[in-house]
């Protein structure tokens, strides 16, 4: 009888390698099998992208609450019938809302959700395009006007004893 | 920057500010049911104490009904079922919905606590219950005359609730299907 | 008694914080001196009181006093006593009074390390931290009281803490993590401080450089280790949600790190002044908007507290208040920062400057900030304006994170090169060169490898990319390194002299941007490669997973302190060679009748294997989870090292330089100078 003592890593090791070598060559099952097995990482991914409807926050993959438990058991077999994932989405979207859906739809409610990222970075890019363009022109225009006068830069230096700007 | 530019931080503030407030007290977890306007969907099922009797829409009868998903293990349909019961003295009729539970233990629990539905759909597995996006117990559900999900509230139905949810609407697609 | 001696201190603390907030703001405007000293020693005052409270509250949490309802809620007689202790903080009121003593602690900490700074600004300083423990004060006492009693009759047995949260991680990662929001009250007080006072150079950069930079390392570290523990404590091998709770302590630090770039652009060319006050004002007001989101109930989460809408009205008053009012004061006292910037505006730099990859960084950071607010908000925007509920997660996010933090790694690597005002392009040409044939060889091979060992089919195109931006970053740095190392010297011997020489914010940045490296291989090639199997085993069965044999033991049956527990053995080979022995649990905690999974791992830094017990099934059998995760550990490793880079940049000579008399003397006459300008 083994007790929760953990034994020693010999005992451990022979007893592994009895049993590799005594058990046949059946691998165990699957908690849930496929017909195909392609079908497994679509579940998996779908299992992700589906929100537990009562859950504070969770994806079926997580959950383990009886509504998620159930709506696994639904989107194998709704895999099993040859729905495309989006057919999937589709069929659980009608019967819970868009509510289990965690990758949002495109349309009239959420373009601005979609969109902003996209026009916040092109934006930002468009400022720093700009200021550099202007930054550029005026480059060769003026000569190498320093951050601070020369006497403040001294009496700043003598203050703080800070080493020259250089590398940094 | 110039002058203007500098105040966008503060108006998108003041902005995010008003949606925040207007969002305290909105319950994120009170899901609107995808079937409102829809029609019920369709079923074929056991009744819970006549196994024999297979029950569907058409059992529905053309009638403006209630169907309230309960099950033994819901300890907050115990508190909703005597409002239930004085509903259906009332006449408004009700028609179970038994969710993922045991035949015996449902049949027990109507004896002690009364029937009010008309009949009780047995949903062993859910499988209505997915159809109708159920999620937990206990729910009821508002159908029209012509078969149509009219509303749904997730949570106990009492005097409170039915009054301001589902009285006024009842009554309304009471007097059209009398009109007809 | 012990919690009346808290419930007064902490109305003590309050009533201190309520001078502090008052008197040296109003002497600093009429030149008290004596006024604006007084702010030294309220911040102590306070310190001592908020400890005291806090003291309090623990022994009632250690002396098992369920007479009062935030012990008896959280706590129980059979919980081991280090959890007795961080239950305190477990929950809303106690974490509460854990924000307050950590704004006490920081508050001190610029009390007392604040000698070199001009009276005028510490004294506005200390004011706005106490105005924030002022609210903070009022919330806890109004509507969060922990030392609430339940009378007559209190329960002789606790409600104990919640299972998940009976754990090591609970002891350190919420005061790390507070220890960076509220240091960001700190940034947020100079700038306020800088705004009202008009007084806004590379000087007042200098000063407040030390408290963003340490803020900004406790956050790290904060969100490292949140990180961290919901990977090995929720049973599913997770480590990042996108979650409300989670998305609220990234946005600041998204802005923090903006903010640390952007001071020393403040501080080395006098420049992005706007940028690094607003910065400033942005990062703790996500803070307290975190605080909000997280307390109100508006949006759901694992981690929330327990919802109120009472609670989060004053939370959002106070919010508004805080935030809406400094950025007001930005904007009207905006223009005094432009012309302030005087000479410096005419400060050119050309477009491959360093100033303007700084830019550019400020912008993909805030802008990544931007999107996760949106997206975190969305379902309650959407919900107010009647648009029905929408789901906004991980897909989501990941779509927009993903090429932006891809963006900043490409950016960085070139930044490193870049010089002040101008950099010639053909020189960041040439040095990118060696580096870019490196980063594209890892890309393109490096995968072939990593498929064969890890037993995968095909080869992936986004570890490649990973592969290429981290060796990319690395490279790039380390060139940089090389050539400062071998600057002045023909002789290789003193390239490593000249390691002493390099100032610690060079290091820090090294470190710093090695580690996000780092992270960010840990990030893709764990994704990528993570392998897992559900199986149904009975003891003695065995199942394969990506190379290694994973031996279902036995079963037991242990007895924990306050649980019970099916404790699994699983022993995993590789190659027939026994590599770890793995114990999982599924506990049942008695006073919640709660059951939770605890996981068993077992770490090394190519892989994590991962083993949790899911349901038990027919007979003797157990739906056993299996993981293998490649490279997963690097996650936290960047992590730390991202931590560290900040903590050798704080800890650059020239912020811990003695300050000589001359100094102190010059400054107060310039405080005078200043205090008349007003």
């Amino acid at each position: 009888m083994q007790s929760s003592v953990r034994p020693s890593l010999g005992l451990l090791k022979q007893v592994g390698l009895f049993l590799l070598l005594s058990s046949t060559a059946m691998a165990v099952e699957d908690v849930v099998s496929f017909s195909d097995e392609s079908l497994r990482p679509r579940y998996q991914q779908l299992l992700q992208e589906l929100r537990c409807p009562k859950c504070q926050n969770q994806n079926l993959a997580d959950s383990n609450s009886a509504i998620s438990q159930d709506l696994r058991a639904e989107v194998q077999r709704l895999l099993e019938q040859d729905l495309s994932d989006t057919e999937i989405k589709d069929y659980l979207k009608n019967r819970y809302s868009e509510f289990i859906l965690y990758r949002p739809e495109v349309n009239r409610a959420t373009w601005f959700l979609w969109a902003a990222p996209v026009v916040l970075v092109v934006l930002g890019g468009l400022i720093v395009l700009r200021l550099s363009r202007a930054k550029k022109l005026g480059d060769s225009q003026e000569a190498d006007i320093p951050v601070r006068s020369a006497d403040q830069q001294q009496r700043l230096d003598k203050l703080l004893n800070s080493p020259k700007q250089g590398t940094d | 920057m110039n002058r203007l530019t500098l105040f966008i931080p503060f108006a998108l503030c003041l902005a995010l500010g008003t949606f925040l407030f207007f969002s305290l007290g909105k319950d994120p977890l009170d899901l609107p049911s995808a079937l409102v306007g829809e029609p019920f969907p369709d079923f074929a099922l056991e009744e819970l104490h006549q196994p024999e009797r297979q029950v569907s829409i058409d059992d529905f009868d053309s009638q403006v009904l209630l169907v309230n998903v309960w099950a033994t293990w819901c300890f907050a349909c115990r508190i909703e079922h005597p409002w239930l019961n004085s509903l259906a003295k009332d006449g408004v009729v009700i028609v179970g919905l038994n969710y993922k539970d045991h035949r015996k233990l449902a049949q027990d629990w109507l004896q002690e606590r009364g029937d009010p539905y008309q009949f009780s759909i047995f949903d062993p597995r859910g499988v209505l219950g997915i159809d109708l996006g159920v999620y937990g117990a206990p729910e009821t559900y508002l159908v029209d005359a012509e078969g149509i999900v009219r509303h749904r509230r997730v949570g106990v139905v009492d005097e409170r609730v039915w009054n301001e949810e589902f009285r006024d609407l009842y009554q309304q697609l009471v007097d059209e299907a009398n009109a007809e | 008694m012990i919690a009346e001696y808290g419930h007064i201190a902490l109305i003590i603390a309050l009533c201190l914080s309520v001078a502090q907030a008052i008197v040296p703001m109003a002497g600093s405007f009429a030149g008290y001196r004596s006024w604006m000293r007084l702010g030294h020693s309220l911040a102590l005052g306070q310190l001592v009181f908020v400890a005291i409270s806090f003291a309090c509250l623990t022994a009632a949490f250690v002396q098992d006093d369920f007479s009062l309802q935030y012990v008896a809620d959280n706590s129980n007689t059979l919980l081991p006593t280090q959890f007795k202790v961080s239950a305190v903080w477990g929950a809303h009121e106690g974490s509460l009074l854990l924000w307050a003593l950590i704004l006490a602690v920081w508050s001190a900490a610029v009390a007392i390390f604040s000698g070199h700074l001009p009276l005028v600004l510490s004294s506005r300083v200390l004011s706005i931290l106490g105005a924030i423990s002022v609210g903070f004060g009022l919330f806890i006492l109004l509507t969060s009281n922990p030392f609430a009693r339940i009378l007559p009759f209190s329960p002789t047995e606790g409600g104990d803490l919640n299972p998940l949260l009976q754990d090591f991680g609970l002891i350190v990662h919420p005061p790390m993590l507070y220890m960076g929001y509220v240091g960001f009250s700190v940034a947020f007080a100079f700038a306020v401080a800088a705004l009202i006072g008009g007084q806004f150079d590379s000087a007042w950069a200098r000063w407040a450089r030390p408290w963003i930079n340490s803020a900004w390392v406790f956050l790290t570290i904060g969100i490292t280790l949140g990180s961290w523990w919901a990977y090995y404590e929720l049973g599913w091998g997770g480590w990042w949600f996108w979650d409300p709770v989670e998305n609220a302590s990234l946005m600041p630090w998204l802005v923090g790190t903006a903010l640390v770039h952007s001071i020393s652009v403040t501080e080395k060319r006098g420049a992005f002044r706007s940028w690094t006050l607003l910065l400033a004002i942005l990062a703790f007001s996500l803070s307290l908007l975190g605080t909000f989101l997280v307390r109100s109930g508006v949006l759901t989460s694992v981690h929330a507290f327990a919802n109120d809408p009472e609670r989060g009205i004053f939370i959002l008053a106070f919010l508004g208040l805080v935030v809406g009012s400094s950025l007001l004061l930005f904007a009207l006292r905006g223009p005094v920062v432009q012309r302030q910037q005087g000479d410096a505006e005419v400060v050119s730099y050309s477009g491959l400057s360093r100033e303007m990859m700084l830019l550019l960084n400020n912008v993909l950071l805030v802008s990544a900030m931007a999107m996760i607010l949106i997206g975190t908000l969305y379902p309650l925007i959407a919900d107010v304006l009647d648009l029905g509920k929408i789901s906004v997660g991980p897909p989501y996010f990941n779509v927009f994170f993903v090429p932006m933090t891809l963006g900043l790694m490409v950016a960085m690597g070139f930044a490193v090169f870049s010089r002040w005002k101008k950099t010639d392009a053909n020189m960041l040409l040439q040095k990118g060169m060696v580096p870019f044939l490196i980063s594209l060889s890892a890309a393109l091979i490096l995968p072939l490898f990593l498929a064969e060992s890890m037993s995968w089919a095909t080869y992936s195109i986004t570890a490649a990319i990973t592969l290429g931006a981290s060796f990319w970053v690395v490279t790039m740095s380390l060139e940089d390194l090389w050539q400062k190392l071998d600057r002045g010297s023909s002789k290789s011997g003193s390239r490593l002299i000249n390691i002493t020489k390099l100032p610690g914010s060079y290091w820090g940045m090294q470190v710093a941007h090695i580690g996000i490296a780092v992270c960010a291989l840990g990030v893709g090639l764990s994704s990528v490669y993570d392998v897992q199997k559900d199986v149904r085993m009975v003891p003695g069965d065995r199942a394969e997973v990506a190379g290694y044999e994973f031996v279902f033991d036995s079963l037991d049956f242990v007895q924990g302190p306050n649980y019970g527990a099916s404790r699994g053995q699983i022993s995993a080979y590789k190659n027939d060679r026994l590599v770890a022995v793995l114990h999982p649990e599924k506990r049942k905690y008695e006073a919640r009748n709660q059951v939770m999974t605890e996981a068993a791992l077992d770490a090394g830094l190519t892989r994590d294997l991962y083993v949790s017990l899911g349901e038990p099934l027919k007979g003797d059998a157990w739906a056993i989870r299996l993981h293998v995760k490649p490279f997963v550990r690097c996650i936290w490793l960047g992590g730390l090292m991202i931590g560290l880079g900040g903590l050798l940049s704080v800890m650059d000579k020239r912020y811990r330089r003695r300050q000589s008399r001359t100094l102190a003397k010059a400054q107060s006459g310039a405080t005078a100078v200043e205090v008349g300008a007003q």
